[in-house]
């Protein structure tokens, strides 16, 4: 069985101006110490996925299909049963580090209540835990800084307490949304490779939510293509690169400027991201795809073979 | 040798952090954010700024438009001193140079509809010009930067990030600047837009042979769109280089160091970043030897002693010591 099953899901929220559909119809599976990426622009609903498979999506929304965890549906839980999963189980890494630490609250504290939340380790138990975990994330001097405040801690350094909370109670999956889009290249490296130490020597599966290919390319087994909600494309990250079986995966590789293998003019993808207030009908990439024919612009591609789209992978420009 | 459009010279920018004091008469903290910088720009070129957040990119980029003024040094544009002339020569260089800014929608005001942010700088720099005039002049730019005329009275929220990024180049393109300084114009735009902006950029820079600075921390973009490229680190710079140099041989430690960690859209690339060690130095301490002393793999003792000048390392310039002695 699957770790994560996520099946049909469907996310909007109700607006003053009508309802945006933010996630349609997307389904997938992580196993067992799996690295699964979801790479999308802003608005493609990648952040709504991780949010609804921890519960935390906002009042307004609206959901329907199915978030399995172990057999169990996430969207049916009440808050009670979803505090004991949130970070035993499925952990998440938010964006910015600052804002997700308590600024009142010391390291000690910050980290130490979790696991007396959830496994009741108090005293020197949990002291040890916290230093256990702080040691794992590479911060160095641990023991001289549990009672520093987030403020004290380089960017970094932040961003590794909060994967250090995330990982305290040794969960069955983290979700990283854009753990590093806040972070100067060189602490991304960084940061990068202790999310990869910790996948193999634990065996956590980690699904990484990110929008930068780049990061992907070196981390990821599997990768899945999201545009206006809807999966565009998954499969194997080097076929993704090498192969990429989708006009809007094609054009998304085309317009990285490339550092390998400079060239004169980007190749943009012309126009803009999907106006989501409207119901899907059709595929949302029709009206920026080079390839799209009449039927792209009523019919809505089934996702098949790993790909979302009518045209065959042959056609394609 | 035609003289460069701008000059920099041993700039300095520092700061006076006020609640840093201990006791009332404790002098106050100085933070340094850009230490002797010094570069040229010939007309119609590219210069790229890359260096890691807190470097002091977007300070110097600040500096050079005269919106922070320099503690010492000199920025010398078309002959003149930038930051001591009178007030109208400041107007008449607002003109010639104009600035971009990182984030698109919170850089227009949203009071204003696009038609009107575009025409306000011609009724400030230009008042000679007719209404209709103006409207003409603003109408062609906007259509250059790609923004149809069924949307000028429209409010700037009612854009998305990459077209108001657009409309900022357009106000800052109208008045026919000489130099556009961009402070990170794509970093916040999603790939496939950041192309679109970044080729209207180029587009636009060849057919009104503008002279860019354009700062980034995205080295791929930096490296697309730049002729040189300056690398920055805690306010001085490591090196300056042509690009093909440059991303073809890094020199300084330093850029060594950020280009092995920048991630390669390849999977077949196996990256080996260079961790670097330590952290970051604090801007109010800086070291007295090399700015980059305290974290860089290659140190000897007298790093910390002395602070490196540039010095032509093949076409790059580079401030190492450990490469200025091999040199001799």
């Amino acid at each position: 069985m699957s770790l994560l099953s996520i099946r049909n899901l469907n996310i909007q929220f109700a607006t003053n101006d009508g309802m945006v559909h933010a996630v349609n119809d997307v389904s997938f599976d992580i196993q067992k110490g799996q690295k699964l990426a979801i790479v999308g622009e802003s608005g493609s609903g990648k952040s709504q996925i991780a949010l609804s498979a921890m519960g935390l999506l906002a009042k307004n929304a609206r959901t329907s299909g199915e978030i399995l965890f172990d057999g169990q549906d996430i969207l049916k839980m009440s808050t009670r049963a979803l505090n004991k999963i949130r970070t035993r189980e499925i952990a998440m890494i938010f964006q910015d580090p600052m804002s997700s630490l308590n600024p009142y609250m010391r390291i000690e504290r910050q980290l130490g209540e979790i696991v007396e939340l959830h496994e009741g380790l108090k005293g020197s138990a949990q002291r040890k835990r916290v230093l256990d975990v702080m040691d794992a994330v590479q911060i160095p001097d641990a023991k001289n800084r549990l009672k520093s405040y987030p403020h004290e801690f380089s960017g970094g350094m932040r961003q590794r307490i909060v994967i250090a909370m995330a990982l305290i109670c040794n969960p069955r999956l983290i979700l990283a949304d854009e753990p590093t889009t806040a972070l100067d290249v060189t602490v991304q490296a960084q940061i990068m490779n202790l999310l990869d130490e910790i996948q193999r020597d634990m065996g956590t599966a980690i699904v990484l939510i990110t929008h930068d290919l780049g990061v992907v390319a070196g981390f990821c087994e599997e990768t899945l293509v999201l545009y206006g909600g809807k999966v565009m494309e998954r499969a194997k990250t080097e076929q993704i690169f090498e192969a990429p079986a989708h006009p809007y995966t094609r054009g998304l590789l085309r317009a990285i400027p490339n550092l390998a293998d400079p060239i004169d003019t980007l190749q943009s993808i012309p126009g803009s991201p999907p106006n989501q207030m409207l119901e899907m009908v059709a595929c949302p990439f029709a009206p920026r795809c080079p390839d799209a024919i009449e039927a792209c612009t009523s019919t809505l591609p089934p996702l098949e073979n790993g790909r979302a789209c009518l045209r065959p992978v042959e056609e394609l420009s | 040798m035609t003289q460069p459009l701008l000059s920099v010279r041993d700039l300095h920018v520092q700061f006076t952090v006020g609640n840093a004091k201990k006791w009332p008469w404790s002098p106050p903290g100085i933070v340094s954010a850009v230490n002797g910088v010094s570069f040229d720009v010939p007309r119609g070129k590219t210069l790229g700024v890359v260096g890691e957040s807190g470097c002091g990119k977007s300070t110097l980029i600040r500096a050079i438009a005269g919106l922070n003024p320099p503690t010492s040094g000199k920025v010398i544009f078309d002959g003149k001193d930038v930051n001591y002339g009178n007030k109208r020569d400041l107007n008449a260089l607002r003109r010639r140079m104009q600035m971009i800014f990182q984030d698109p929608i919170a850089s227009l005001n949203p009071r204003m509809t696009v038609r009107e942010i575009v025409t306000e700088p011609l009724r400030y720099f230009r008042p000679e010009l007719s209404e209709e005039e103006r409207r003409i002049v603003s109408r062609g730019m906007l259509d250059r930067v790609g923004i149809a005329q069924r949307n000028f009275n429209r409010y700037p929220h009612e854009f998305s990030g990459g077209q108001c990024q657009r409309i900022g180049i357009a106000r800052a393109l109208v008045t026919e600047p000489d130099v556009l300084l961009c402070d990170e114009p794509v970093s916040a735009l999603d790939v496939s837009i950041q192309a679109q902006v970044v080729n209207i950029l180029s587009e636009l820079q060849r057919d009104m042979n503008l002279t860019l600075i354009f700062v980034a921390h995205d080295l791929g973009v930096v490296r697309h769109i730049s002729e040189e490229i300056l690398v920055m680190y805690m306010g001085g710079v490591m090196e300056h280089a042509p690009a093909i140099d440059l991303f073809g041989e890094p020199q300084h430690p330093y850029t060594q160091a950020l280009f092995s960690a920048a991630p390669i859209p390849d999977p077949k690339i196996k990256m080996q970043p260079q961790m670097l060690e330590g952290e970051l130095p604090s801007p109010m301490n800086l070291p007295t030897g090399c700015l980059f002393e305290t974290r860089c793999p290659k140190r000897s003792p007298e790093c910390a002693q002395t602070r490196p000048q540039l010095h032509r390392q093949g076409p790059a310039q580079v401030a190492c010591l450990k490469l200025e002695k091999e040199l001799i």
